[in-house]
C-alpha cells in the first residue's frame, strides 16, 4: 500500500480533562478528495492541526508521507499544503508578494518561486489582479489565493480547512472545481466542512465525526447504507392523494411528505412496484425520480438517533 | 522525547527582512523617528549653545553634545532614555498576537520553518530598525557638531560615542523583548500596548522612589547620621542595588561612565578608597571596564525576557 499518504492511528488529544479528540484512525490515498464532516467542536480542525504537527498530540501515530510531524515537522510542512479556515493575509502586501514571502519560507530560490507564483495564480484565476493589495480582495479571492499558496508550493498533500465556508454559491463552486482539479494532479486533499451537499460533489470518501471519534467512515453511498439502512430513495409527484398507497408498498420504509412531493424511502430498488401503486390508486403519476442518497440525509439521520453535545 | 531535526534558523533570514522591510515602510515608525530625531535634535542644539563658550578648554567637547543640558530640554542621554523604551514598544507590541489576529499565524508555521525563526526574526528586525534609527541620530549630531562646533571629533571620541550607541541598541533590545513578551502573552494588541508601557512606566518613572522607600525603610538613618546629614551607607548601597534593576538606571550609568571619561566609579565610595587618585580621564578601555556589568547586564536582560518569551510562544496553541 505505497498509495498511502497519511496515515494516523489511535490519535487523541486532551486539553485538561476534556478529549477533543479521542481515538481517531485515518488513511488518505494519494489522488483522493477526503473529507471530515461533523459539527463545530466535533475534534475536525484539531486533528488537521494534530497532522500537521502544528499542535502536539497526547496518544497515537501519525505518518505524513514517510515522516513524524512530531519529529520531522520541517519535512512533513514541505510536503504539505495548509489552507487554514478563516485564511488571513498582509494586507498591505499584494497576493503576489504575499505568496512571495510564503515562497522564501518554504525555501524556494527567487526564480523558481516567481515562476511557481505565477502558475499558480494563474490558476486560480487570480493573475489580472495580483499586483493589487490583498485589502482590495473579496472573502472568495482570499480563498483562492489561500488554495493558490497551496498550490504553488506544489504539495503531495492539500489540507483545506472549510474552504467553501462564507462563499456564495458562485464561488463555492469554482472552488471546488480547483479541488477537483488538484485532485487530477495526483494530490491527496484532505478537506472538513459543515457544508454537506458540497462535500459530497467532490469527496471520494468521507469520514462523519462526532465528540472526538470517527462515527463513520466510507463512500456516500456506503455511509446511506449503513446510516439509512436500504439506501434507496425515491421522489414521487402525484395529482392525488397517494401517501398510504405508497406506504403500503412492500420494501418501503419510510414515507415522507417533501412539498407536493413525496419520498420513499426503500431498501431495494421498487421503482415498478411504486408506480403500479400510484396508478392503481387512481392518482396520475407526474414524477418518479431515483434521487441519490445525499450526505444531507445521511448526517440528518444520524444524529437525530445520537444527539451531540455541542450545537 | 524525540529530537526534531533541521535547523532552528530556517527562514528566519526570510522573517527578518519581511519585517524590517515593514517596520522602514510603515507610518508608525516613521513618526516615532521624527519625534526622536526633533526631539534629539533640540537637545543638542542646546547643548551647542552652551559648548560654543568653551569650544577651546574642553578635551572631550563632542561628548558633551550628547550630555549636555540646558532647561528646560533634558540632555540628549536623557532624551534616549525615555525613547527609545517607546520606540521599542511600538515596533513590538505587536508583532506576534498582530500575527494571530490576522490569521497568518497558521499560514506562516505551515510553512517548513520553526516557531523560533519567527520570533526571533522578528526580535532582530525590530533591533535593527532600533540600531538605523540611532545610528541616523548619531551621524546627525555629529554633523551638526562639526558645521556648528568647527572642530573635528578626535578618534576616541568618535569611538566613545559609538559604544554609547551600541549601549542604547542593547537598552533598546530589553524594552523590544518585554514588548515582545507582552505581545505573546495577550492576544489583544490594545492590552499587550498598555501592559508594556505600564512596565516602562512602573521601571523608569515610579521604581526610583519604590526604592528609596524601600531602602530607608530597611536601613533607616542613624541619630548621629541625621545629625550630620549623612546618609546611612547601607542604605546607598542597598538603594543602587535595587534601582540597577531599571534597564534605565543600568543604561543612565553606562552612559555617564562611557561618555564622562572622568567618571571612575558609581555609587558611595569612603574618601580612603579615592585618596591619591588623579582627577585625569580614564582611558577608554577602563571607561569600558567601568561600564560592563551594566552592559552585560542589559543583554542579559533581554535575553532572559526573549527566551522567556520564546518558551511561551512554543507551548502556545495557533488556533483560536
Amino acid at each position: 500500500m505505497n498509495d498511502i499518504v497519511i496515515s494516523a492511528s489511535g490519535l487523541r488529544k486532551r486539553y485538561g480533562n476534556v478529549a477533543a479528540v479521542d481515538g481517531v484512525d485515518l488513511a488518505i490515498r494519494r489522488g483522493e478528495i477526503f473529507g471530515l464532516l461533523g459539527p463545530n467542536g466535533a475534534g475536525k480542525t484539531t486533528t488537521i492541526l494534530m497532522l500537521l504537527g502544528l499542535t502536539d498530540l497526547t496518544e497515537g501515530t501519525i505518518d505524513v508521507g514517510g515522516f513524524n510531524p512530531m519529529r520531522d515537522p520541517l519535512e512533513v510542512k514541505r510536503r504539505v499544503g495548509y489552507l487554514p479556515d478563516s485564511v488571513g493575509f498582509y494586507d498591505n502586501l499584494s497576493a503576489r508578494q504575499n505568496l512571495g514571502y510564503t515562497a522564501r519560507l518554504a525555501g524556494f530560490g527567487r526564480a523558481e518561486a516567481d515562476g511557481r507564483i505565477a502558475a499558480a495564480l494563474q490558476r486560480v484565476g487570480l493573475a489580472t489582479v495580483a499586483d493589487h493589495r490583498v485589502a482590495t480582495y473579496s472573502r472568495g479571492m482570499r480563498q483562492r489565493l489561500g488554495l493558490a499558496e497551496v498550490l504553488m508550493k506544489g504539495a503531495e498533500v492539500a489540507i483545506l480547512d472549510e474552504p467553501t465556508s462564507g462563499l456564495d454559491p458562485e464561488a463555492t463552486f469554482e472552488l471546488l472545481d480547483m479541488i477537483r482539479g488538484m485532485k487530477k494532479d495526483g494530490t491527496a486533499v484532505l478537506l472538513s466542512s459543515h457544508l454537506l451537499d458540497r462535500v459530497q460533489a467532490v469527496c471520494d470518501r468521507v469520514a462523519l465525526f462526532n465528540e472526538g471519534h470517527i462515527v463513520l467512515e466510507g463512500t456516500v453511498p456506503e455511509l446511506a447504507q449503513r446510516v439509512l439502512g436500504g439506501g434507496y430513495i425515491y421522489e414521487i409527484e402525484a395529482a392525488g392523494e397517494v401517501e398510504r398507497a405508497l406506504a403500503a408498498v412492500p420494501g418501503a420504509q419510510r414515507v415522507t411528505r417533501d412539498g407536493r412531493a413525496f419520498r420513499v424511502l426503500a431498501e431495494r430498488d421498487i421503482r415498478a412496484d411504486l408506480a403500479r401503486a400510484v396508478v392503481s390508486s387512481g392518482a396520475a403519476l407526474l414524477r418518479l425520480a431515483d434521487l441519490e442518497p445525499s450526505l444531507d440525509t445521511v448526517y440528518r439521520h444520524y444524529f437525530e438517533g445520537h444527539p451531540h453535545a455541542t450545537a | 522525547m524525540p529530537r526534531r531535526s533541521g535547523s532552528a534558523f530556517t527562514g528566519a533570514g526570510t522573517v527578518f527582512l519581511k519585517e524590517f522591510a515593514d517596520h522602514l515602510g510603515g507610518a508608525r515608525v516613521h513618526v516615532l523617528e521624527w519625534l526622536v530625531i526633533l526631539t534629539g535634535a533640540g537637545a543638542v542644539y542646546t547643548a551647542i549653545q552652551d559648548l560654543k563658550s568653551t569650544t577651546g578648554q574642553d578635551p572631550f567637547l563632542f561628548l558633551r553634545l550628547f550630555t549636555q543640558a540646558r532647561d528646560p530640554l533634558p540632555s540628549f542621554v536623557l532624551v534616549l532614555d525615555f525613547l527609545v523604551p517607546l520606540i521599542a514598544i511600538a515596533l513590538a507590541f505587536d508583532s506576534v498576537n498582530g500575527e494571530f489576529n490576522r490569521r497568518t499565524l497558521s499560514r506562516l508555521l505551515a510553512q517548513p520553518i520553526y516557531r523560533d525563526a519567527l520570533l526571533l526574526g522578528k526580535f532582530l528586525s525590530g533591533l535593527a530598525a532600533i540600531a538605523v534609527t540611532l545610528f541616523t541620530l548619531w551621524l546627525l549630531i555629529i554633523g551638526l557638531g562639526l558645521v556648528t562646533l568647527g572642530v573635528p571629533p578626535s578618534s576616541e571620541e568618535v569611538l566613545r560615542s559609538l559604544a554609547f550607541l551600541v549601549v542604547a541598541i542593547a537598552y533598546g533590545g530589553v524594552w523590544l523583548a518585554v514588548a515582545m513578551l507582552c505581545s505573546v502573552l495577550f492576544r489583544s494588541a490594545a492590552t499587550s500596548a498598555l501592559t508594556a508601557l505600564g512596565i516602562w512606566l512602573l521601571v523608569s518613572v515610579l521604581w526610583p522612589q519604590v526604592v528609596q522607600f524601600i531602602s530607608t525603610e530597611i536601613y533607616p538613618p542613624t541619630v548621629m547620621q541625621i545629625v550630620f546629614g549623612q546618609p546611612n551607607p547601607d542604605q546607598v548601597q542597598l538603594q543602587a542595588s535595587l534601582s540597577r534593576i531599571s534597564p534605565s538606571t543600568l543604561f543612565g550609568e553606562a552612559a555617564t561612565g562611557i561618555l564622562h571619561p572622568e567618571k571612575r566609579f558609581f555609587g558611595l565610595v569612603y574618601m580612603s578608597q579615592v585618596e591619591g587618585a588623579i582627577g585625569t580621564p580614564l582611558a577608554l578601555g577602563q571607561s569600558l571596564l567601568l561600564v560592563w556589568p551594566q552592559v552585560t547586564g542589559l543583554v542579559a536582560g533581554a535575553i532572559i525576557l526573549f527566551v522567556i518569551a520564546y518558551i511561551v510562544f512554543q507551548r502556545q496553541e495557533v488556533r483560536a
